[in-house]
């Protein structure tokens, strides 16, 4: 998927200024709340016209305020899929999903009802009243709506702000498979960096109207590792736990960490902050910290008044952050071993 | 409480007029509501106000510059009479006074129902393929289904009552115009008529009451949506 934007519009006093061109199956448009991020969806998909400039979506000119071209939204072929899951109130679940089907040229087609349907489980609802769903199941059915239309590109905006913190994480794997199984490129709007890392390859970053950074969203982590209050986010897959001295012991890069807390007994993805990482020269005899792993040095970089430290520990990796002062002190260069000491209460389920 | 057969044809023609009125003014009514809540066009001000202005406009004044409009003189009264189409003094003018006069409670009724669709809705129809006459049909149209339910209870029950324009426009003829409230009027001025009277005004409460309840029905059961 290519999508060429040179776009200005005024709102206000806000304007929209953005000259970009994004390349990738699964890409990101980053920025915090009124950044122009759903100005920018809007323009994209035709629901909203710039003042001047050109949109091509694959080499095919979508708008161009000079030749006066302008497709209207439901030619685009452009889907959405909004945070408050817009499900049509009065139409069935079937109804809600094959609204975009049956408006999609028959030649266009290649995604099928019943197929859709089960991958995102939701062959027993198809008779439903969308009222009687959860939020998951709207966001699923929102997401199948739009890809039962056969997009060209589907549009993801901050698809998960309006779902609970532990459902939001579930519905990614569902998102992000659900795309890649019937190919469909996606751009994902979010203001959620976790949420970009686990879902795109490439991310746009807009801050006041303006396209300030492209890059992967790993990059954009370690920029904003010094400003940003949560430090890096460092995001593990660990294994099935076992239950160890009133502890869960997780397995994770062959090795065992010790979660305390209520973390639950089930394999998942969890984060742990790099402010949560306590780095020592050499092996302390004692500690509180119930985890600490020997691991080499790869690589340093400067992120606002802080350094990172990026870890091989057993080939995987951890970032830590510490002062400038702490890395004088430490002695510490990319080879050099180094443990790391991480108490079982720092790691948080997604 | 006998009633007399001059009574009963007023009381069906005042059925027909309302029923007659309704299924012309709904179509019409959708579209200006429509206009006044998706359209942008200059003149969207002046829409507004010809839609309201029979709400606050005294009915007679209505019937009065519609005779002037229909009457065989008139601009439109002239170009339908050669036709051998003649509107004023019969049934029909009865239709258009009520259609005049209750059509801004119509409008505003889906009106209403047409500005709570959710916007996203109707971004998310046209995302998917739905195009501005598809987007009326399967979205604006079902989704302010109680805005022109209600709308037309209540717009049939204001038919029912019409007076002022009517008496104007289609006169009082038993038999030909005389609808329910202008046999009232009859009874009332004549020196023995307050059983009669008293008798249709029975009637006017039960059906006022029941296109009431009716509208209530229509509120409660589409509740939400």
């Amino acid at each position: 998927m290519e999508l060429q934007l040179q776009l200005c519009k005024q709102q206000g006093a806000f304007l929209l200024d953005i000259d970009l061109a994004i390349r990738g199956e699964r890409v990101g448009i980053f920025g915090p709340s009124g950044s122009g991020k759903s100005t920018l969806v809007s323009l994209i998909t035709g629901l909203a016209q710039p003042d001047a400039g050109r949109i091509l979506l694959d080499g095919e000119l979508l708008f161009d305020s000079q030749s006066r071209k302008n497709l209207p939204p439901e030619q685009r072929r452009i889907a959405l899929v909004f945070q408050s899951h817009a499900l049509f109130p009065h139409l069935t679940v079937r109804q809600n999903l094959l609204y975009g089907y049956r408006r999609c040229p028959a030649g266009e087609r290649r995604i099928e009802l019943g197929e859709v349907a089960a991958v995102l489980g939701l062959t027993p609802l198809l008779d439903t009243d969308p009222a009687t769903l959860s939020g998951g199941e709207r966001q699923r059915v929102a997401l199948g709506r739009a890809i039962l239309s056969s997009p060209r590109l589907l549009i993801m905006d901050e698809p998960l702000s309006a779902l609970d913190d532990d459902l939001r994480y579930r519905i990614i794997p569902y998102l992000k498979l659900t795309a890649e199984r019937f190919s469909i490129p996606f751009v994902f709007i979010s203001h959620s960096l976790v949420e970009m890392r686990l879902m795109t390859e490439q991310v746009a970053v807009l801050e006041r109207g303006r396209l300030t950074n492209w890059c992967t969203p790993d990059t954009l982590a370690r920029l904003r590792m010094g400003t940003s209050p949560v430090g890096y986010i460092n995001l593990l897959e660990l294994g099935p736990p076992q239950e160890e001295q009133g502890l869960l012991s997780f397995p994770w890069a062959g090795r065992q960490l010790l979660l305390s807390g209520a973390v639950g007994n089930q394999p998942g993805l969890f984060e742990l902050s790099s402010k949560d990482i306590i780095l020592c020269k050499r092996h302390p005899e004692a500690i509180s910290a119930r985890n600490l792993l020997p691991c080499t040095v790869k690589l340093l970089f400067e992120s606002g008044s802080k350094t990172g430290v990026q870890l091989d520990c057993n080939g995987a990796c951890l970032i830590a952050d510490i002062v400038p002062a702490a890395v004088q002190e430490l002695q510490i260069t990319p080879g050099s071993t180094i443990w790391a000491a991480i108490k079982a209460s720092a790691f948080r389920r997604l | 409480m006998i009633l007399a057969a001059v009574d009963l044809q007023a009381i069906l023609l005042s059925a027909k007029v309302g029923s007659v009125a309704t299924l012309l003014a709904l179509p019409l009514g959708f579209a200006a509501a429509w206009l006044l809540v998706f359209g942008t066009f200059r003149g969207k001000l002046l829409l507004e106000l010809v839609c309201n202005l029979p709400l606050t406009l005294p009915p007679v004044v209505v019937g009065y510059l519609l005779l002037l409009l229909l009457g065989v003189q008139g601009p439109l009264g002239s170009i339908l009479e050669p036709l051998g189409i003649r509107i004023i003094f019969t049934w029909k003018a009865a239709v258009i006074a009520s259609l005049v006069v209750g059509f801004p409670l119509l409008v505003r009724s889906i009106r209403l129902s047409m500005e709570a669709i959710n916007p996203q809705l109707l971004q998310a129809a046209r995302s998917l393929g739905a195009g501005p006459l598809d987007l009326v049909l399967t979205m604006i149209l079902p989704l302010s289904r109680r805005g022109i339910l209600a709308g037309s209870s209540l717009f049939f029950a204001r038919s029912l009552g019409e007076f002022g324009a009517t008496i104007i426009i289609a006169g009082n003829i038993p038999g030909v115009t005389q609808t329910l409230p202008l046999a009232i009027y009859d009874y009332a001025a004549a020196p023995s008529g307050e059983g009669a009277a008293l008798a249709l005004c029975a009637v006017s409460i039960v059906l006022a009451l029941a296109v009431l309840l009716l509208h209530e029905t229509i509120l409660q059961r589409t509740k939400g949506t």
